[in-house]
């Protein structure tokens, strides 16, 4: 099995089919992570480069085990201490990588688009781990995984995404791989982080978490990016976990087995409260050994295996 | 506790109202609207309202108690008894007190104090941004839940796009209404008056139509940009009139207000450094007044809102530039517009639409209307009785008034809160 495409570089680019390929795919691999020994051969001899210009806990450490479990040699590029710093540029940066034969570069950066302009560029294929405000389709998929294993299906559920979308790549990935898979979904937020136009994506929008809560299967809560403070999208933080944090009453709005999600890392008693984190009903760190199995389907799938 | 109200000429815009009736209020609520004679005043408290005509009770949405911290200047007690003293029976008060009322706990102070002190209904605004300063916005949620009817930052201008514009997204998250003092304070600068013929005379700096024009320009533009719901204060120039009429044919939720000081007097009441007509925005030019009238007649201006500015002499009789912008205004609100009824520019109806029905429409508050199971809140108001203006027996605490002395045809001789007559 593989994706006939050089490049993960969007939800928006894949195709239903393209996306069940790899939840399937993701969904057969996830078993080699509970053996003692957490190791098939697939891609030995591969080589897997990680480039993150952002911080990241999961998806980096995520990505490069899932290509270690699949027997890959990973490299990672810590950009703060590489030459980026004496102001090498981007392409350069990659130019300069791709000389030393990756068979993947994982990229996650600050520009909408960065990714894009990599793949047009290089002759590997390009991963996007998150760029600017545009996309993570990883983060999407392993949510979709999570979905589907708690509900057994995608199409027809109701799934409400909370928080700033409009600086959410998380929420715009989302947004995609859910609609395209036949979910119905709806975000709130203040009005100051939802964009314009967010129904041309596909997404109903309403002004409060009660009423985006109602009757929904999943509820997932978006990190408030506290650096946002600054920039008078909030009043106070207070307001904003009152007004649109996660509690414990809100879930009995929900459907009776609706589950919590969230891509982390969590602002505990902000947008979310530390009960519902840790209740029963959060798949939240599930989600993240979703993550594992999904990244490594992705690699998979792009490089497809020991070929010939 | 039952009034029957008889023999009154009942108006009430809001059911197309304009007859003789007699008006019964039981328990606070209006229960009966009928034909003249029809209730039996067995037991009951009647008043013979022959020849007054009874309206839904006056609001005046731009009031500035000065409580909390300038109680030397007015009060939330003597604020609102002004208020009953010109008909009005609920007044929604500005934020810039000390401290702003940014929090919900200044809004349940001044609700306290008016459930406790106060002769009117008391709506308070909460502010546009913590402190009023322009920098971060308030709480709106706890605003709102606490009590607060609309956001302002009144006094001042929000000068930041990008802030006003999240003001009027984050408020229309929360279903509030912003309403905004439009000038920009950078073109106005040092200016004590309108920029004007008489201001080149009177060697004063002048405040340009443009300052207020510009920003209200842009407050529209944000308005429409964000869906949210805008109100222009104290709107006072012939190109803000224009703007706002343009607006308003393609807009839904722009509406705007003038003062009755924009419509009676002129830049030449300022003539003898008189401080009592040094008000912001500025008395402007007869053709700017004309507008305001015009703009009255038209539609275009939905609320007539007095801008009650309360000083004492400390801040008023000191020379001109140095004096505090502002001037009362609940006492006479009522008897000038009338003078738009009497002149044929507004119709009755017309006018206890722009003082009663819009307000509450605007505000989004329970009242501005005499339909039976409505609180009674009522003003009634003698049309023909003529009076002649004097400061020193109103009252508010202060007296900043350009009125002495002027002689008014029509006052409210009645006004009613909740079934109980409070003036």
């Amino acid at each position: 099995m593989e994706l006939r495409r050089k490049d993960l570089l969007g939800i928006a680019d894949l195709s239903a089919e393209e996306i069940q390929v790899i939840l399937e795919t993701a969904s057969s691999l996830k078993e080699i992570s509970s053996r003692t020994i957490k190791k098939v051969p697939t891609l030995r001899g591969r080589t897997v480069v990680t480039l993150f210009y952002e911080p990241s806990t999961r998806t980096r450490l995520s990505f490069e085990i899932a290509a270690k479990r699949l027997s890959a040699d990973t490299v990672n590029l810590t950009v703060s201490a590489s030459s980026a710093t004496k102001g090498e540029i981007l392409a350069d940066t990659a130019h300069n990588l791709e000389a030393m034969q990756p068979d993947l570069l994982v990229i996650r950066h600050q520009a909408s688009g960065a990714p894009h302009f990599l793949a047009k560029k290089l002759k590997c294929g390009v991963i996007n781990a998150g760029d600017g405000l545009h996309e993570h389709p990883t983060q999407a998929l392993l949510d979709m995984l999570t979905v589907q294993e708690a509900k057994g299906r995608l199409a027809g559920l109701k799934i409400a995404i909370i928080g700033d979308i409009a600086h959410s790549r998380v929420a715009r990935s989302n947004i995609h791989g859910f609609t395209k898979m036949g979910a119905e979904v709806v975000v709130a937020g203040p009005a100051t982080m939802l964009p314009p136009y967010l129904d041309t994506l596909g997404a109903r929008v309403v002004h409060s978490l009660d009423e985006a809560v109602k009757d929904v299967d999943v509820i997932m809560m978006l990190r408030l990016q506290l650096e946002r403070m600054g920039q008078m999208y909030l009043s106070t933080l207070r307001e904003y976990a009152v007004q649109f944090g996660l509690a414990l009453r809100h879930l009995e709005l929900a459907k009776e087995d609706a589950i919590i999600m969230h891509p982390g890392p969590l602002n505990r008693g902000v947008e979310i409260s530390p009960e519902v984190a840790d209740g029963p009903r959060s798949v939240i760190l599930e989600q993240v050994t979703n993550g594992v199995a999904v990244r490594m389907a992705v690699l998979l799938l792009l490089i497809g295996g020991e070929k010939g | 506790m039952s009034l029957l109200i008889t023999g009154g000429l009942v108006v009430d815009p809001a059911q197309g109202l304009e007859e003789i009736r007699d008006v019964l209020i039981e328990d606070g609520k209006i229960s009966g609207l009928e034909p003249p004679g029809t209730i039996p005043p067995a037991g009951r408290q009647v008043f013979d309202a022959q020849g007054l005509a009874l309206v839904p009770g006056l609001i005046d949405m731009h009031v500035h108690l000065r409580e909390p911290g300038e109680e030397y200047k007015e009060t939330i007690e003597s604020g609102t008894a002004a208020a009953a003293r010109g008909g009005f029976t609920g007044v929604a008060c500005m934020p810039n007190t000390k401290p702003v009322n940014d929090n919900a706990s200044v809004t349940r102070f001044i609700l306290d104090q008016a459930a406790k002190f106060g002769r009117a209904r008391v709506w308070p605004v909460g502010a546009i941004s913590q402190g009023s300063s322009g920098a971060r916005l308030s709480e709106y949620g706890e605003l709102k839940a606490a009590g607060c009817v609309a956001v302002s930052d009144d006094g001042q201008p929000v000068m930041n796009a990008l802030l006003m514009r999240r003001a009027l997204e984050y408020a229309k998250t929360f279903d509030l209404l912003v309403i905004s003092h439009a000038e920009d304070l950078n073109l106005r600068g040092e200016g004590v008056m309108h920029e004007g013929r008489v201001s080149v005379r009177l060697g004063l700096a002048g405040m340009p139509a443009a300052a207020e024009e510009i920003m209200i320009y842009r407050d529209i533009r944000l308005a429409r940009l964000t869906g949210a719901r805008l109100h222009i204060a104290h709107v006072s120039t012939a190109g803000a009139v224009a703007i706002i009429r343009e607006a308003k044919m393609s807009e839904i939720g722009i509406t705007a207000e003038a003062t009755p000081h924009h419509f009676a007097l002129t830049e030449n009441a300022v003539e003898g450094y008189d401080t009592n007509a040094k008000v912001n925005p500025p008395l402007r030019s007869e053709w700017d007044r004309q507008a305001v009238i015009e703009g009255l007649a038209d539609g275009t201006i939905d609320a007539i809102a007095c801008d009650h500015a309360p000083h004492s002499v400390l801040e008023k009789d000191v020379e001109f530039a140095d004096a505090a912008f502002g001037l009362i205004g609940l006492e006479t609100s009522l008897g000038l517009s009338l003078r738009l009824v009497h002149d044929g520019v507004l119709s009755l109806g017309q006018l206890i639409a722009k003082m009663s029905t819009h307000p509450a429409k605007i505000l989004r508050l329970p009242g501005g209307r005499l339909t039976p199971g409505a609180r009674a809140d009522v003003t009634i108001i003698d049309l023909d009785r003529e009076w002649t203006v004097d400061v020193s027996q109103f009252a508010s605490k202060s007296r900043n008034c350009p009125f002495q002395g002027w002689n008014l045809k029509g006052k409210a001789v009645v006004t009613i809160v909740g079934g109980e007559i409070t003036k």
